[in-house]
């Protein structure tokens, strides 16, 4: 099967989105950038085309006969079961780095490996707990899930062996990278995949017959389009690279066609976009040099309360009265935050003032590019947040009237979505 | 991450005529340096609105503030001269120009060639629409001790030169700006050294105009943002009026005359530009830190400037007007009156979509400066206005005069490649595929 792939390289994550031939997007890839742009983009695309042959799975479902209700919930438990065995396969990966990592230390408390190899151990017992029917798991990412979880053991593990907490961490920090890094330790598709079907607890023919033929499907690349900060940085020929900008205004089209402006936040830039009829950027504006207001703010803040990056929006839509603010300058996000906490405001008051505060800019920016139109897309990885979402909701009514904002579960992927378009239209001869 | 081991910067490509520019800098920086000795007298002034073939006629060599800044910002001295004046308690937000050249003052005053500048005879201040340039002048006063002449030039509010402006500014020309010459020199004024100088002057704006108009030429010969800097330099700074001046724009029209015949393109600091790809007309003056990656990322777009609105800063010649030798104040007066700086927003939106028109530009951008408010204020109205009248797409980008912390590269590289390939994306048959 042949398909044309999109990778957006954001200052935070590395997006990946697989389209097939028939312009139906196959599967989707997210890993942490960090910095390493070659190794962010394999994992990304690895990642997508293990999702794209969850596509392949649903379709061989549906070419059987089965009726959408049973098909998405034999998916849904094979990718919860798929899952947990990447993450047992990580885990190993982990292990072996860690022990391989600790024999290398010339000096070192004599119960570190023991102490090393309970918390693995431990960490290996509670997979099926983590990954069982109905659980909720705070990131997709095996660095934020295993480390969570690592450290929360290692700190037990400390108390109990007086093994020092810090070593502990520090070793786990070392390995993290590694692992996470690993394509092989990410596993093959078939392997999980056949694996998880062996788990299932009945037999189930059919999704053992669809993961064979998806396992079987060639998957071979016939475009590639690289977009994002890291653009440059990507493994492709000048050709094959595409501003943000047009793949974002591509990509909110695609995903809502009545789209007229676009508001990406993502990391550390803010967009705001203006595209006709066909998706074609007629005009934008992005923030300057200063990241104030951007998706990384709430990442700082997110540090200094000790808060996951996805708790913040719930915790700031409880606020009863939210805290003016007006400041989004990033590096002074931890004094503004403490400031207001030492006033004795209450800390989901200060976040609701905090997200007002973000889209306040982007609402200004949006007006420098020339105002909103109807319809309205929001995309990047900010327009999760049900609080932002909120706060920009209220101000473009109270400033544009009703308009229909559009939102998708999705929109993390936008400018990977609208950069796998165009390596689509690339491969077919079509203009750029 | 280790990288390959950084290449050094090769060395700047220049035509002939840069070269030829570069001696006549150097000639006057010599006679800057000598006149403590030579008892040559200097006047500080600045471009817009500068009155040269006023004090050539009175044998007074200007100093020319802004230009020395943007020298110091492209010789990477800028960074430190902010630092100090900022040390002297001249805030962040001050113009960035003024800071420039107030550490370098405070360094020793040394200019643009390592010679030490000398301390002016008189403070002439035109003031064209920069009320930075008033304090900048205060501040100079206090430094020097000098005088200061102000000539008060009224701002074009209704897009055109009247009558009563013209006389307003002959008459102080002649109630003040000469007696004080006449007693800064100890010469009497000399209308018909005037008239000569005003003479070489008509000659050299025809030449320059035929210059900047060779940009209409496919693919244009000159870059007429980045490359029209060096073109504009002797005319906007301390040799206009002069026949050095007149020799350099005739030769300069060959070359560029030359340059077209072959259907060349720019020189760039790279070498020879490769295909022209976009036309481009640019508002706002350029970032003088990274003046060469600045430019780079235009050429390795295939991005040639056409025309600029900067490079009328210091005259608006390509709209006719020329120093006459027949009406020397009222042609001075006129000069002031019409320079880029003192016209209103619906002038230079005018002229922008003119531009674009004239040198059938695929788009215009806007360079917006930190540090300059008069020229900054309404930049987005103008993009707007023009993108709505010409129907040809504006692209925004932020940066500064001299102060390399504003000069983003990543941020700014990355919007001007969103621009070009959304002109390229524009300008195709769109055929935009849709995901299902």
């Amino acid at each position: 099967m042949r398909y044309a792939v999109g990778i957006d390289l954001g200052s935070t994550t590395t997006k990946a989105v697989v389209l097939g031939e028939d312009r139906r997007p196959l599967g989707r890839g997210i890993t942490n950038s960090r910095s390493n742009y070659e190794v962010a983009c394999q994992v990304a695309l690895s990642e997508a085309l293990i999702d794209a042959r969850f596509s392949l799975v649903a379709r061989e479902l549906e070419a059987f006969g089965l009726e959408p209700g049973a098909r998405e919930a034999l998916r849904l438990e094979l990718e919860r079961l798929f899952r947990a065995e990447q993450y047992r396969s990580q885990l190993a990966e982990l292990r072996r780095v860690l022990d391989r990592n600790c024999r290398r230390l010339l000096t070192k408390p004599a119960a570190l490996p023991a102490a090393l190899t309970r918390i693995l151990d431990r960490m290996g017992a509670e997979v099926g707990d983590l990954y069982a029917p109905g659980a909720r798991r705070k990131s997709d990412f095996f660095r934020d899930l295993a480390g969570s979880r690592y450290l929360a053991l290692a700190e037990a593990e400390a108390r109990a062996s007086g093994v020092g907490f810090d070593l502990l961490a520090g070793a786990f920090d070392k390995a993290i990278l590694e692992v996470e890094n690993s394509a092989a330790a990410a596993g093959r598709f078939e392997d999980h995949a056949r694996a998880a079907v062996a788990r299932l607890s009945r037999p189930e023919p059919l999704l053992h017959a669809a993961v064979d033929r998806a396992a079987a499907t060639e998957l071979v690349q016939v475009g590639s389009v690289g977009t994002g900060y890291g653009r440059q940085k990507l493994p492709f020929p000048e050709a094959q690279v595409r501003s943000e900008i047009l793949c974002h205004g591509l990509g909110a089209h695609a995903l809502f066609p009545g789209t007229r402006t676009v508001l990406d936040i993502g990391g550390q830039d803010t967009k705001a976009i203006q595209v006709d009829a066909d998706g074609i950027v007629t005009s934008f504006q992005m923030n300057d040099r200063c990241a104030a207001g951007c998706g990384r703010y709430l990442g700082y803040i997110a540090d200094e309360m000790s808060l996951g990056l996805h708790e913040l929006g719930p915790l700031a839509s409880e606020s009863t009265r939210p805290v003016r603010i007006n400041s989004t300058c990033t590096v002074f996000a931890g004094a503004e935050l403490r400031e207001r906490l030492s006033l004795g405001e209450k800390r989901e008051d200060i976040l609701a003032g905090l997200h007002r505060a973000i889209i306040l800019r982007a609402m200004s920016l949006l007006a420098r590019s020339g105002g909103v139109r109807d319809q309205f897309t929001f995309t990047g990885g900010v327009a999760k947040n049900n609080a932002a979402v909120a706060a920009l909701k209220a101000l473009l009514k109270e400033n544009y009237g009703e308009l229909q904002v559009n939102i998708s579960e999705d929109s993390i992927y936008t400018g990977a979505l609208g950069a796998s378009l165009f390596a689509l239209r690339d491969a077919s001869g079509g203009a750029a | 991450m280790s990288g390959p081991a950084p290449t050094p910067t090769p060395e700047a490509s220049k035509d002939s005529s840069q070269l030829r520019q570069k001696e006549m800098i150097a000639r006057h920086f010599d006679r800057l340096a000598a006149a403590p000795e030579t008892g040559e007298k200097t006047a500080y002034t600045f471009v817009p609105g500068n009155l040269s073939e006023l004090l050539l006629s009175f044998d007074v060599l200007p100093v020319l503030p802004e230009i020395n800044s943007l020298q110091s910002a492209m010789r990477g001295r800028s960074a430190d001269y902010i630092s100090l004046a900022e040390k002297l308690g001249h805030s962040e937000d001050v113009c960035t120009y003024v800071k420039s050249d107030i550490g370098m003052l405070k360094s020793g005053n040394i200019g643009p060639t390592g010679q030490r500048l000398p301390n002016p005879d008189l403070l002439l201040l035109s003031y064209t629409g920069c009320f930075t340039f008033m304090k900048w002048f205060e501040l100079l006063a206090q430094e020097y001790q000098a005088p200061v002449t102000m000539l008060q030039v009224p701002y074009q509010a209704d897009g055109r030169i009247t009558d009563d402006m013209r006389r307003y500014v002959v008459d102080q020309l002649r109630r003040k700006v000469i007696p004080t010459l006449e007693q800064v020199t100890g010469r009497a004024y000399d209308e018909d050294r005037l008239r000569e100088c005003l003479a070489l002057s008509a000659q050299a704006e025809d030449d320059l105009v035929a210059v900047l108009r060779a940009a209409r030429h496919r693919p244009s010969p000159i870059d007429a943002y980045f490359g029209a800097v060096y073109y504009v330099g002797p005319i906007f700074s301390s040799f206009r009026g002069t026949r050095a001046a007149v020799d350099y724009y005739r030769a300069l029209r060959e070359e560029i005359e030359q340059r077209m015949a072959h259907g060349l393109g720019p020189v760039t600091p790279e070498g020879e530009m490769g295909a022209e790809r976009f036309r481009i007309v640019v508002e706002g003056p350029p970032n003088w830190t990274s003046f060469r990656q600045f430019w780079k990322m235009f050429s390795d777009e295939g991005a040639v400037c056409v025309a600029s609105t900067y490079a009328k800063v210091g005259g608006m010649y390509d709209l006719g007007f020329r120093h006459d030798p027949q009406r020397p104040l009222e042609s001075l007066a006129e000069y002031c009156l019409g320079c880029y700086t003192n016209l209103s927003l619906p002038t230079r939106i005018d002229l922008i979509v003119r531009y674009l028109e004239e040198y059938e530009a695929d788009g215009f951008l806007i360079n917006s400066v930190k540090s300059c408010n008069s020229f900054s204020a309404g930049q987005l109205h103008i993009l707007r206005e023009v993108e709505a009248r010409s129907g040809r797409p504006g692209g925004f980008i932020e940066s500064d005069l001299v102060d390399p912390r504003y000069f983003s590269a990543a941020n700014i590289k990355n919007r001007l490649e969103s621009y070009f390939q959304m002109l390229q994306q524009k300008s195709r048959n769109p055929n935009p595929v849709a995901a299902s």
